[in-house]
């Protein structure tokens, strides 16, 4: 168990490219972080960074209150789940999860135990002398799992676990990763591109984008308040309606329909509006013009797609409300409007 | 899996009938043949042969000048196997670390690969050759008065020299296809469950290996015993005199030059039962090889 700090990290390639630009944060003794954000943005790379599998370019690391910039992997006592889980083929499944103790000079009794432990925590041990040919996806999986507990690391790095699971699987596997994560109390960190993923593991969430951190948070306050348009529409599903509007007279108007909200008044001009589809009321009488196109049924809820004023709009609602395509009007809950600068999309 | 099946049986007789004549041409009847004389004495001067019975055979086993050559075979191809294999595994391993070079080691080794062996051999050579040649300075150096063909010592370490060096790339380029074929999370785990390269590379990186290397090592037995004909020739200068000859190699000097004909035989069909074990060998632990996937 650690806290982990990065201090002004920041990675280039040796082919001169950058993938994530100078970064601080820090991860609490315990907690759960989610690292989030489009392919390409820079997750594993700033993961490989921590796990001593990518050099640091700049910037200091700590794990506990050690500098562990120039520390072998081996040592920084991590341990690492990684996507396609990278298993050794050639070795039985008690051999794969008892590898990393044998080569820290445990005796063979403890080893032994300990893999037992393991192997009953994640129901694994009817396959403990199966070599991982002869297993399925989800049992690879576990394997994988129990060779990073059964080291009792001071950190936990999984790399998007779950993603070669289907769906079902994988959202009993995110339960039981979750749950066993609070019970060793060990702290992680999680790479995921999955947004349901990082809202439903963290306790924390860090959303990337292009190498650079547009938000640190907890998963409530990335999904309420986002830090910018980014956030915005990463997070959630469906994801926030983000429509032109105006600030005029401190207040905001859509193409020119009643003021929404008192708005910040040195803040006249255009502004990007953003709310999420469930903050949005069909209302007969309501005062903004909706017209819908698509009917989107998700057994629980309802999805309408249509447009406000030309732009794109979607609205949630509950599966016995009455709906159909054409034309509605709609009424927008003023505490749940953001607004963001158009130009920066940050958050005003 | 469907599978394909034919309604007569002429067409894939036919379509197999040219392989098995070749087959039938160039090897069980040159192999029949050679098992028949082989219990004949010939005529030196072609004039008829008598029945001798395992005579031929008897003869040899009883003959010092063909066991030491035996001995010689066996101690040519462990060193050949291993030299040729562990220098190749070494580069393999470096080149891997940059795979961007790889391209370039890999031309660069493969063109060693596309000469014949009697070119390697004037090569060879080239290289020993007594007052110009690189490697003889480098060994006259050490004090090793170095005497291609002449000096029994000389000769095989430049039989050894010469077929290993031509036997490095292939191996070469099957190791580092074996090497990059591991997938790179699992040498990275390994980075993270052991510290010690050395611990890795044996526990890890070559259990993963280890097919890749076994077909190699019945590749090269092959090839020491038998491919290197061309290289030992050259070599030789056509000068058998002191100079040390595999089995392969006595069996074309006592057939064609000695005109034993019936002993040459003998030692054929000896060789023809080394394959067959060879072979029987290399199919039974294909067999029980693990796959890995
Ligand atoms: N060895 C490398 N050399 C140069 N650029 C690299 C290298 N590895 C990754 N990159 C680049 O760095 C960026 C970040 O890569 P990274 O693997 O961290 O993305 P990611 O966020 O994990 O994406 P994904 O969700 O697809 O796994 C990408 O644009 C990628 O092309
Ligand atoms: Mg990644």
């Amino acid at each position: 168990m650690a806290q982990v700090s990065l201090e002004g990290i920041r990675k280039v390639y040796p082919n001169g490219f950058q993938a994530v630009q100078t970064t601080s944060f820090t991860i609490q003794d315990g907690e759960f972080v989610v690292l989030v954000g489009p392919s390409g943005c820079g997750k594993s790379t700033l993961l490989r960074m921590i796990a001593g599998l990518e050099e640091i370019t700049e910037g200091t690391l700590k794990i506990g209150d050690r500098v562990v910039n120039d520390v072998d992997p081996a040592d920084r006592d991590i341990a690492m789940v990684f996507q396609n889980y990278a298993l050794y083929p050639h070795m039985t499944v008690r051999k794969n999860i008892g590898y990393g103790l044998k080569n820290r000079g445990n005796p063979a009794s403890e080893i032994a135990a300990k893999v037992e432990d393991a192997a009953k925590m994640l129901n694994l041990t009817e396959y403990l002398d199966r070599k991982p040919a002869q297993l399925s996806g989800g049992q690879r999986q576990r394997v994988a799992m129990g060779r990073a507990v059964v080291r009792d690391p001071a950190l936990f790095l999984f790399d998007e676990p779950l993603s070669n699971l289907d769906a079902k699987l994988r959202n009993q596997m995110r339960i039981e990763i979750k749950a066993l994560q609070r019970r060793l109390g060990t702290t992680a960190v999680y790479v995921t591109h999955d947004q349901v993923e990082a809202m439903t593991m963290a306790d924390r969430i860090i959303v990337l984008n292009a190498g650079r951190i547009e938000q640190i948070g907890t998963p409530s306050e990335i999904y309420h308040n986002p830090a910018s348009t980014f956030v915005a529409s990463f997070m959630g599903a469906p994801p926030m309606n983000l429509i032109r509007a105006q600030v005029e007279q401190g207040e905001v108007r859509i193409n020119g329909y009643d003021g929404l909200m008192p708005a910040p008044a040195s803040q006249n001009g255009p502004v990007t509006l953003g709310i999420r589809p469930e903050d949005v009321v069909l209302d007969d009488h309501g005062n903004i013009p909706f017209r819908v196109d698509i009917l989107e049924e998700l057994g629980a809820h309802r999805l309408l797609h249509g447009v406000v004023g030309e732009q794109p709009f979607s609205v949630m609602i509950g599966k016995d409300d009455a709906a159909s395509t054409g034309t509605a009007t709609l009424n927008l809950k003023p505490e749940a409007l953001r607004l963001f600068d158009p130009e920066t999309g940050r958050k005003l | 899996m469907k599978r394909a099946g034919f309604d007569t049986i002429w067409l894939p007789v036919a379509l197999l009938m040219p392989q098995l004549l070749i087959i039938a041409i160039f090897f069980y009847w040159p192999a029949g043949w050679a098992l028949q004389s082989s219990f004949y004495l010939q005529d030196p001067f072609g004039f008829g042969s008598t029945f001798v019975g395992g005579e031929n055979y008897t003869s040899l086993l009883g003959n010092d000048q063909y066991k030491r050559v035996a001995v010689f075979t066996i101690l040519y191809s462990v060193l050949v196997t291993f030299f040729s294999l562990a220098i190749a595994l070494l580069l393999a391993i470096k080149a891997d670390k940059v795979i961007r070079g790889a391209k370039t080691y890999r031309t660069l080794l493969m063109w060693v690969y596309a000469i014949a062996p009697p070119v390697a051999g004037f090569l060879g050579i080239l290289f020993f050759d007594q007052s110009t040649g690189p490697l003889t300075k480098f060994f006259q150096m050490f004090g090793w008065d170095f005497k291609l063909g002449v000096d029994y010592n000389a000769t095989a370490t430049a039989m050894v020299i010469v077929a290993v060096w031509k036997q490095i790339p292939v191996n070469f380029i099957f190791f580092l296809s074996g090497l990059q074929s591991i997938p790179r999370s699992v040498r990275e785990a390994a980075m993270i469950d052991n510290r010690s390269a050395t611990g890795r590379f044996w526990q890890v990186t070559f259990p993963l290996l280890a097919p890749t290397a076994f077909f190699l090592l019945i590749i090269n037995i092959t090839y020491a015993l038998f491919d290197t004909f061309g290289v030992i020739d050259a070599l030789m200068k056509g000068e058998p005199g002191n100079n040390p000859m595999t089995l392969v190699y006595k069996v074309y000097l006592d057939g064609f030059r000695g005109n034993d004909l019936g002993g040459s035989s003998a030692q054929s069909v000896i060789l023809m039962v080394l394959v067959l074990i060879l072979t029987v060998f290399q199919f039974r632990l294909m067999e029980r090889r693990i796959h890995y996937t």
